[in-house]
C-alpha cells in the first residue's frame, strides 16, 4: 500500500483539526479501507485514527432512544443492546465474521455507505438520527446512493440515534462468500408506523419500501404485502443474481422479517 | 514512529511505518512467524492473533494501533512449560489439520470461542469459525478438535 501518515489524537477537537488536511482520511475500524488501501485504490496522505477517542465509544439509553457513539464495535452493539434493542444487536451479530465485529464500527459502516452494508437497512428503517461533528442528518437525508453520503469533507459520524422499535427483524440473505447481503431487509414495528429498510439491493444504495411500510401499517402480517411486487428496474444485477431475483429477495424477506417479528 | 506493545507477556518496541500491517510486525520486526498470512485480503483468518483479549484479523491492523496493547499470538499459546495447551493438543489428538497454514489462526480463534462460550453446540462452533477458511478443507476434524477441547462428549459428527 501507499504510504501516510499515521495520527492517533486522543479527542474529537484533535481528530477534526488534523482532518483539515485535504489528503486526510478518518480511519475508523478499517475492515473495508485497509483492504481497499491494499490494492492502491486509496492514497491518503495521512489517516487521522478515530479509536483511540473514548467520547467516541459507547451506547447508551434515554427517553426510548438508543444511542450508540460512532466508533463503538459490532461486537460491543451486539453485547450492549441485546437486551434494549434485540433486533438490532442480531444484525450486528450477523456482520462479517467475529474477527471483523470486533474492529469494524457503525460509524465507519454508514460513512461508507457500501450498498451492501447491514447497518444503513436499520437506520432507515428506524428513522434513525445520524449526529456528526457539525449536524444532526435524518436517515432519508444522509444517504445519497452507492458510497455516498451527505458527510462534507473532514466531517465524521460521531454517533447514531435509534428510536427503540416494539419489535424488529432483521433478514440477510448472504451471498457466501463474502458474507455481505446478496440482499437484506430490517423491518421495525413502531405505534405509529412500520419501517422497512432495504439494503444490497439497488443501485442506488439503501431505500425504504414505501409501499410495505404502508401496508404493514395497515396490517402488520406477511399477508399483507403479498399483492405488492417490487420493480426490478433500479436493482443490482451480477454473477450472483439478476435485478429480477433481487427484487424478488425484497419481497421474501420483508414477508420472512414480518413473520420472524 | 517507535511502537511498544506487549506480546505474548513481553514488552517489545520496534519501528514502525503508518502503513505497517501488524501482521507484519510480528513476523518481522519480532520474528513470530507463527501467526501466517494467507490471503492478505482479510478473508482467510490465518492472521489470527489477540488484542486485549478480542480476535482480530492482523492483517487488517496496523501495527500502530496496537500501540500499548496486549497481544497474544500462537506462540504465545503453549503451556509455560512448552507442552501443548488443551486446544493444541486437541487438534493433535482428533487431525484438525493437514498442511497446517491456517491452524494459527483456527487455535487463536477456537480459543476466543471458548473463552467468550466454554461449551458451544457444534453448529455454533461452524459459525464461528466463519472468518476462518481452511483451504484443506479440514473443517470436520477441526470442529470436533475444537467440541473435544471444551471438555465436551464428541458428538457423532456426521461425515460430510
Amino acid at each position: 500500500m501507499y504510504s501516510f501518515e499515521f495520527v492517533k489524537p486522543a479527542t474529537l477537537d484533535e481528530a477534526l483539526a488534523a482532518l483539515k488536511d485535504e489528503d486526510a482520511q478518518p480511519l475508523s475500524g478499517g475492515q473495508t479501507l485497509i483492504p481497499t488501501m491494499k490494492q492502491r485504490l486509496n492514497q491518503p496522505g495521512s489517516l487521522v485514527s478515530l479509536l483511540g477517542i473514548p467520547e467516541l465509544v459507547g451506547v447508551s439509553i434515554s427517553d426510548n432512544v438508543l444511542s450508540i457513539k460512532g466508533a463503538t464495535n459490532h461486537a460491543a452493539i451486539v453485547a450492549e443492546t441485546r437486551d434494549s434493542f434485540p433486533g438490532l444487536s442480531a444484525l450486528a451479530g450477523k456482520i462479517g465474521d467475529p474477527a471483523v465485529r470486533n474492529r469494524g464500527t457503525i460509524g465507519g459502516s454508514i460513512a461508507n455507505n457500501d450498498p451492501s452494508a447491514c447497518y444503513p437497512a436499520a437506520v432507515m428503517a428506524c428513522q434513525a438520527t445520524v449526529v456528526t461533528n457539525a449536524r444532526e442528518i435524518a436517515a432519508d437525508d444522509f444517504f445519497e446512493g452507492m458510497f455516498t453520503t451527505a458527510l462534507e469533507e473532514g466531517e465524521i459520524v460521531t454517533g447514531v440515534r435509534f428510536p427503540i422499535s416494539q419489535t424488529a427483524n432483521y433478514q440477510k440473505f448472504e451471498q457466501p462468500a463474502s458474507r455481505f447481503p446478496l440482499t437484506g431487509v430490517f423491518v421495525a414495528k413502531y405505534g405509529d408506523r412500520v419501517g422497512v429498510g432495504v439494503t444490497g439491493a439497488s443501485n442506488n444504495g439503501v431505500f425504504r419500501w414505501g409501499e410495505a411500510e404502508e401496508a404493514l401499517t395497515a396490517n402488520f402480517t406477511p399477508d399483507a404485502i403479498k399483492d405488492l411486487s417490487m420493480p426490478a428496474d433500479d436493482m443490482i444485477a451480477d454473477l450472483h443474481g439478476s435485478a429480477e431475483y433481487r427484487a424478488h429477495l425484497v419481497k421474501v424477506l420483508t414477508g420472512r422479517a414480518v413473520a420472524a417479528c | 514512529m517507535k511502537i511498544s506493545l506487549t506480546v505474548n507477556g513481553k514488552t517489545q518496541s520496534g519501528e514502525a511505518e503508518g502503513r505497517t500491517l501488524l501482521s507484519t510486525f510480528l513476523r518481522e520486526n519480532l520474528r513470530l512467524t507463527g501467526t501466517h498470512i494467507g490471503c492478505d485480503t482479510s478473508q482467510c483468518g490465518a492472521c489470527t492473533v489477540h488484542v486485549n483479549g478480542m480476535q482480530v484479523k492482523s492483517c487488517t491492523m496496523f501495527a500502530a494501533e496496537a500501540d500499548g496493547a496486549e497481544v497474544t499470538t500462537i506462540e504465545g499459546m503453549a503451556e509455560p512449560d512448552g507442552s501443548l495447551n488443551t486446544i493444541q493438543q486437541a487438534f493433535q489428538d482428533h487431525h484438525g489439520l493437514q498442511c497446517g497454514f491456517c491452524t494459527p489462526g483456527m487455535v487463536m480463534a477456537a480459543a476466543s470461542l471458548l473463552k467468550a462460550n466454554p461449551k458451544p453446540t457444534e453448529a455454533e462452533v461452524r459459525a464461528y469459525l466463519q472468518g476462518n477458511i481452511c483451504r484443506c478443507t479440514g473443517y470436520h476434524n477441526i470442529v470436533k478438535a475444537i467440541m473435544a477441547a471444551s471438555g465436551q462428549e464428541l458428538p457423532a459428527l456426521a461425515a460430510e
